[in-house]
């Protein structure tokens, strides 16, 4: 690092701190491998700085763009850095069971019934609507999405793993007697080794969802966390007017952090629905490079499309030959009176392989279980 | 070409040298490439299909007259598929060799036990190999279709340059060999390996560079020809209804395709006839044939 002097250090690290500010996750390896580039290619030029900080401090195609950005701000003195957009209002904190305050021992028989009307009074929340719940009935519906406990799909490999059963290992049979030289001793068996699948989540934040976003979000969450517990994968999506990654919010642990990360990241909550087109972004952007592929695709959608439904059908159609199951989730699906009439819904369904009901507790809980047979 | 040191060229040879390979680079790209030599940290390239990410580390190689070792990863993929194995069979030939000798007062036990785990008994799967050969170039193509733990593994191996083998010792490149790791994002990489190597998104090439890439390619394509394919290849990237746009290597076969046929001016019947060459999909078929037509006629 002899080339840079300690003033231009400081200028090149104030870079690394405005591009940080502006959302892209430099750390401080990043930042040496830049300092150490910019003396590899001498600072003489404008172009070479720019060119050694794309190489060392950017790690995706979303990181070009802000570094583009903060690189002309920063560098020709301009105003206008890009900010981190401000924390959405109205996503409040929560933390704890909000209706375990009854843990003492309930000895008389009034605490006993005050418990019981409690667990009565959670079963009758696991069917309600989530969209019609009053704030307080969220609150404590929140808490229960932790009861929540979805298995990721597993697909067979072509790989095999020992077993204690199943075929003959050949191989690892003889490679054994081998050590021995050439004895013959116990035999090896081994099996198809079982792999979580991908589920893909593709969750519809338009206008006309609104009231379950919250909970959808929620459910990702959960799916996403129990998945990486057991090794799975959950990618998130929310579709409306854009398609949005969503998953590394969803990667947060704690829940209400996680949704304040997808609240800041989604662009268009309660906007219009364009599956097709979104659907169609996604599968050229994503899916069908392998991000769909063999996965689990779930559509959380009311079918309610305002663009072109054959575009819409034709995509679907499209997603079914790529992914290996596609279930669309309907939170009208469950209502009393409820068909399958909406164009959007009329184009998709032939493409899907299960059409569930998603507006209560109970319906997620059934959900998953569609999902873990998938 | 002479193998070269990759530590003593200069960035703007470098450009020269890949151009006379046949692959020619905008400042960015040369920029970068130079860096991952002088840094020696990995170079991690992403693009669309088609823009010439595995096609660098070819030229890397012929380039500074060093080999390529190719690793193309896959689902599943662990480290014997990577690292190294034991000729199974060559061993049991040794063993059976030995014992037939043992009647005549062969080796020991022990000195049978060890000739087994002989250097001449292992296989080199490609890290192992350019870790051996090296200097040399290890193009880990498509990485983003491996597991999560190969690229934990991967990543060990990028930091250390070095492989140790239980029954023989540590292998150490004398020099780091030259990495290119290739993805086509099918999936987020670990931040962890992205952070040891140098990123680069390659772009479709402008029309004047495609054209430039056409003749240095595919010489035998007349001048003609060569911008009438490049100019419809780009318009069709510009729309945005085709599942699977052109990439430059698309471009290339197609005009290839046109020039066997004999075609010196693009006319609809050509274009039907080698459509092929260009997109993959049915449904991009009937678009790009009726794009054409219009295109065509105007």
């Amino acid at each position: 690092m002899s080339v840079v002097d300690r003033g231009a250090d400081e200028v090149l690290l104030g870079f690394t701190r405005a591009l940080r500010a502006a959302g892209v996750p430099v750390t401080h390896d990043r930042a040496h491998g830049f300092l150490a580039a910019t003396a590899t290619l001498g600072l003489d030029s404008q172009r070479a700085t720019y060119l050694a900080g794309r190489a060392t401090l950017c790690g995706g195609p979303d990181d070009l763009e802000r570094y583009d950005q903060v690189f002309t701000a920063y560098f020709d003195g301009r105003d206008g850095l890009p900010r981190p957009r401000p924390a959405q209002q109205g996503v409040p904190g929560f933390s704890g069971l909000p209706d375990t305050e009854a843990t003492g021992a309930g000895e008389s028989e009034q605490e006993d019934e005050v418990v019981r009307a409690k667990a009565s009074d959670a079963e009758v929340l696991r069917h309600r609507d989530v969209a019609t719940l009053s704030a307080a009935e969220k609150h404590r519906l929140t808490a229960m999405f932790a009861t929540l406990r979805p298995r990721p799909p597993a697909r067979r490999t072509a790989r095999h793993q020992q077993w204690h059963r199943g075929q003959l290992d050949a191989s690892r049979t003889l490679r054994a007697s081998l050590r021995r030289m050439g004895e013959p001793g116990e035999i090896a068996w081994r099996r198809r080794r079982v792999r979580p699948r991908r589920v893909v989540l593709l969750v519809d934040v338009s206008g006309s969802m609104s009231g379950y976003a919250d909970a959808l979000l929620r459910l990702a969450h959960r799916f996403t966390q129990v998945g990486r517990s057991g090794g799975g994968v959950v990618e998130t999506f929310t579709v409306g007017t854009r398609l949005t990654h969503l998953t590394r919010a969803m990667r947060i642990g704690d829940p209400e952090r996680a949704l304040i990360a997808a609240g800041e990241t989604v662009p268009d909550w309660s906007g219009g629905t364009r599956l097709g087109e979104t659907l169609r972004f996604f599968l050229d952007r994503w899916g069908q490079r392998g991000m769909a592929r063999g996965a689990v695709v779930v559509v959380f959608s009311d079918g309610w499309e305002r663009g072109d439904p054959s575009l819409l059908g034709e995509q679907m159609a499209r997603l079914h030959r790529v992914a290996h199951r596609v279930v669309w989730v309907n939170p009208h699906r469950g209502k009393a009176g409820y068909e399958p009439v909406q164009q959007g819904v009329l184009a998709a369904l032939p493409h899907c392989d299960d059409f569930v009901a998603g507006h209560s507790l109970a319906t997620f809980a059934e959900l998953s279980e569609v999902i873990s047979r998938a | 070409m002479e193998p070269s040191n990759p530590a003593d060229i200069a960035p703007g040879d470098l450009a020269q040298r890949l151009g006379a390979t046949g692959y020619l680079c905008d400042d960015a790209l040369a920029t970068v490439t130079y860096l991952a030599l002088k840094m020696q940290r990995p170079l991690l390239l992403e693009g669309e299909p088609g823009t010439g990410k595995t096609a660098l580390a070819e030229a890397i190689a012929e380039a500074l007259g060093l080999p390529l070792v190719r690793l193309q990863c896959y689902e599943g993929i662990d480290a014997t598929q990577a690292l190294y194995d034991w000729d199974f069979p060559r061993q049991i030939l040794h063993l059976r060799a030995l014992e037939a000798a043992g009647a005549a007062g062969g080796p020991s036990v022990e000195e049978a036990e060890k000739s087994l785990y002989d250097a001449r008994f292992l296989l080199a799967r490609p890290v192992l190999q350019a870790l051996q050969q090296s200097p040399a170039v290890l193009l880990v193509d498509e990485v983003d279709r491996a597991d999560d733990e190969f690229e934990a593994f991967l990543l060990e191996v990028l930091s250390t340059y070095q492989v140790s083998i239980p029954e023989l010792g540590t292998v150490r490149a004398a020099t780091p060999p030259i990495v290119v790791l290739t993805s086509n994002r099918t999936r987020e990489l670990h931040d962890a390996l992205k952070r040891r190597c140098l990123y680069h998104w390659i772009d479709h090439p402008g029309l004047e560079r495609e054209v430039e890439i056409v003749r240095s390619r595919a010489p035998e394509v007349s001048e003609e020809l060569r911008l009438q394919v490049v100019r419809i290849v780009q318009t069709l990237r510009g729309r945005d209804d085709l599942q699977k746009p052109p990439g430059v290597a698309e471009t290339l076969d197609w005009a290839r395709a046109l020039n066997y046929l004999g075609t010196a001016e693009i006319d609809l019947a050509a274009a039907s006839a080698t459509l092929g060459a260009l997109v993959k999909y049915r449904e991009d078929a009937e678009r790009v044939r009726h794009a054409l037509d219009q295109m065509l006629r105007s």
